[in-house]
């Protein structure tokens, strides 16, 4: 039996269900690993707030609660865009406006975020000597604090940019989606592949959001 | 198993002819040439790093630093270091064997994402293009480990170029253990269960598990040193307000669980042999594929044991060495199974079987070794001696490699339809066994009377212990460089395989030598147990060959 029939020789798999099985669990891994790659971080953070309690305590409060706080609504509100998304794409009779529409909006929400985060929170921290790099000396000399402040700025930089990296691919679906590139209901699971990558950056900043702003 | 169809294979539908063209090797993504790829990329970062090697033990024959600078020589080690780790032993048995085999073992037309295993292989090319280049350049004297704050701070040389290598190819672990989870799960044959499967896929899932939660740990903490170098982030400088030691364990939070990414495959393989060489059940089958499991849980709960002299808590030191000693017990579980599975087996001492014997005589004196650098008093003495590096080339390079050897004479048929030397194969495989204890084992006795590692001079009194170390790094080169050739000649004068020629179970040696380019002319079938000897003697044999001149290879 010759199965040149099937020259790209990409798919596996006998039936679709399995394929989509698959997938679906191959995205389940890739967020894993890559909230590992945030674990490394919120161990660190934490060896920090138990070997230096005060500094950990003095650092945090030089965050700006209010900014995260915002920050952190900004992105729950995304993340419900995106549920109410990708359960549009999976349902009966799927609505590929309202789809491209929430996904849009949570891109959008992204962005905002972004906008906050680094036009304002980073400027000030910036100015107040916090960040390393060319700004005044740091000011608080309680050993641990410089630590968690560079940790702080590591772990939101690096969220920071996977923010980035989820408003686009966001965005990226709405736009296919409204085009007709990705077809629904064909497509739906692509779609909610890309709601779940925009979930994992919400729950780490939930993660990230206490450990770093709630310090006492 | 199903009836393997009778038909021979046309040319074309054999996978290594099935296209012609370059472009089609550079675009494939049929798993079983990703695996010819990584295999050709992997001899080429051997030959890399034994030259690292073959420097570091020309420079210790003289207790003098004579042969090359004290900063060319800790550049040496780097090279040696990280080429070995991350570019050789990390993706060694999972890209080539693993690769080859998953599919063909579960009866899988391929692996669950083809492209993704291509990409894999090209984000490894490139993350080893930039240590290659970082070297070229002229290297660095960090040590594979990276130990901040020199590497963060003090060293010269191309140290974020090399770092970026690393990181880069550790998306290569993570693809490769994405795929091989997802096919483990989604593609084994009708009527195969978790309990059918052939023990080699039990070791390759659990590394995956490794590979896929480990392997970030290190990405985030290689990124940490490089913020730190190039922007002055200061995490683990103390003049910047760093922690050193929080460099320590984050990075062996990785690296102590990748020394299992590099053994967990070698055991896979070697249950294989073992069962297979000695015509025989493996005994205690749900054992094997679970100690697998507890290994790599294990695995990320001692990484403090690489740090009992670093300053952390007494208690600390005390749980972490506790904890290493727990991972003997699920390993020593391996080694009874398969003693006992020797026992009353029917052994033919070919090739494959005498790298396996040799393997566990390595891995047993390694694994006891480590048992040595656990308990805490003995470690401070011994910490950052020869005893560390001969502790670990017992189970990276002795084990590891050896299997891995073992496993591609095993397969070799399969792979490319051909059969070697046997009497060349067998003198390899003594004459590895031999080198390898001569060069390593004489550096327990240096470390133990206190040859720090990492030094180019030493104490005269050391000569004789060092020149009998570097005398057999000549019989080791004999012993990796001859099957080379013997296995290169196979491909033109070998005889034909066969299907089976060691007359062994599993579904990989139903279909044709070389598998034709969807591995069976038929999706395959599994029914009975994991392992269903004996294949071919009592029972009819069950593959009818059209040349298979030795079914049996006597010793
Ligand atoms: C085959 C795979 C091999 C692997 C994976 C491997 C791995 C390693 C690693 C990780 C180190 C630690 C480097 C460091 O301390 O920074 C090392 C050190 C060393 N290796 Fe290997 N090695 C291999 C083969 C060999 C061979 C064949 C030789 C002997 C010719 C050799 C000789 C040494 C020596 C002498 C050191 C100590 C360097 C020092 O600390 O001064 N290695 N090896
Ligand atoms: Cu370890």
């Amino acid at each position: 039996m010759k199965r040149a029939a099937d020259p790209s020789g990409l798919d596996p798999f006998e039936d679709a269900a399995t394929r989509l099985k698959a997938q679906r669990m191959g995205m389940w891994l890739f967020l894993a690993s890559e909230a590992m790659i945030f674990a490394g971080l919120f161990v660190s953070i934490a060896v920090v707030r138990v070997v230096w309690p005060d500094g950990a305590v003095e650092a945090s409060a030089r965050l700006d609660k209010g900014i995260g706080t915002a920050n952190t609504a900004i992105l729950l509100t995304s993340s419900l865009l995106v549920a109410i998304g990708s359960a549009a794409a999976k349902a009966q009779t799927p609505r590929k406006g309202l789809v491209a529409a929430a996904f849009a909006g949570a891109a959008g929400l992204g962005l905002a975020f972004l906008a906050i985060k680094t036009g304002i929170e980073y400027r000030h921290e910036f100015h107040a000597g916090l960040i390393p790099g060319a700004g005044p000396a740091f000011p608080i000399d309680t050993p641990g604090a410089e630590l968690f402040f560079n940790l702080y700025l590591a772990a939101t930089g690096l969220h920071a940019i996977h923010v980035a990296i989820g408003a686009a691919v966001l965005a990226g679906a709405a736009l296919a989606v409204w085009r007709g590139w990705l077809k629904l209901p064909a497509n739906a699971p692509e779609v909610e592949f890309c709601g779940l990558y925009w979930h994992l950056v919400d729950v780490i900043w939930i993660f990230l959001f206490p450990v770093l702003y709630l310090v006492n | 198993m199903t009836d393997p169809s009778q038909e021979r294979p046309s040319r074309s539908e054999n996978f290594w002819t099935a296209r012609e063209t370059a472009l089609s090797w550079f675009l494939t993504t049929d798993h079983k040439r990703v695996a010819v790829l990584y295999a050709l990329t992997l001899i080429a970062t051997f030959a890399l790093g034994s030259v690292g090697a073959a420097i570091v033990r020309l420079e210790l024959i003289t207790p003098a630093g004579d042969l090359v600078s004290a900063e060319a020589y800790n550049r040496a080690f780097t090279l040696h270091g990280i080429v070995m780790v991350f570019f050789f032993l990390v993706p060694l048995i999972p890209a080539t064997l693993g690769n080859f085999l998953l599919p063909l073992m579960l009866g899988a037309k391929d692996l669950a994402f083809p492209r993704l295993n291509l990409a894999s292989w090209y984000v490894f090319v490139i993350g080893a293009g930039l240590a290659v280049a970082a070297i070229a350049m002229g290297g660095l004297e960090t040590g594979w480990t990276f130990y901040t704050p020199l590497s963060s701070v003090y060293a010269d040389g191309y140290v974020t170029l090399a770092i970026l290598g690393v990181f880069v190819s550790g998306f290569a672990s993570i693809f490769t253990g994405i795929n091989f989870i997802v096919t483990t799960h989604t593609l084994r044959a009708p009527g195969m269960g978790w309990f059918q499967m052939p023990l080699f896929v039990w070791g390759m899932y659990a590394t995956s598990l490794v590979m896929v939660l480990a392997t970030p740990v290190l990405a985030v903490t290689l990124l940490l040193v490089i913020a730190e170098r190039a922007f002055g982030i200061g995490v683990f400088d103390p003049a910047i307000g760093g922690d050193p030691l929080l460099f320590q364990h984050l990075f062996w939070f990785y690296s102590h669980p990748a020394v299992y990414i590099m053994i967990l495959p070698a055991l896979g393989v070697m249950s294989e042999l073992v069962t297979a060489g000695s015509h025989n059940r493996i005994f205690g089958y749900r054992f094997v594929a679970f100690s697998s499991i507890a290994i790599a849980v294990l695995s990320f709960l001692v990484w403090g044991h690489h740090m009992f002299t670093s300053g952390q808590s007494m208690y600390g030191g005390i749980v972490f060495s506790f904890l290493s000693f727990l991972v003997a017990v699920p390993s020593a579980v391996k080694a009874y199974n398969w003693a006992a599975t020797l026992y009353k087996g029917r052994i033919t001492l070919n090739t494959p079987f005498l790298y396996a014997l040799s393997f566990i005589g390595l891995f047993v004196f390694g694994g006891l070794t480590g048992l040595v650098l656990a308990s805490i008093a003995v470690d401070v003495h011994v910490h950052d001696t020869y005893f560390v590096v001969a502790h670990f080339h017992y189970i990276m390079v002795g084990a590891a490699v050896t299997a891995f050897m073992g496993g591609l004479h095993f397969w070799w048929p399969k792979i490319t339809g051909r059969l070697f030397n046997e009497s060349l194969g067998r003198f390899s495989a003594v004459m590895l066994f031999l080198g390898f204890n001569l060069t390593f084992f004489p550096q327990f006795v240096l470390g133990y009377l206190g040859m720090p590692r990492r030094y180019h001079e030493y104490d005269p009194d050391l000569q004789i212990w060092n020149v009998l170390s570097s005398a057999g790094v000549p019989m080791l080169a004999v012993g990796y460089g001859l099957p080379l050739l013997y296995l290169g000649w196979s491909l033109k004068i070998g005889e034909k395989a066969g299907r089976n020629p060691w007359n062994a179970a599993g579904l990989e040696w139903t279909t044709t030598s070389p598998p034709p380019e969807h591995n069976f002319p038929e999706p395959p079938e599994w029914e009975g147990p994991a392992y269903p000897y004996p294949v071919g003697e009592t029972e009819e044999p069950q593959v009818q060959e059209e040349a298979q001149p030795k079914p049996e290879r006597e010793a």
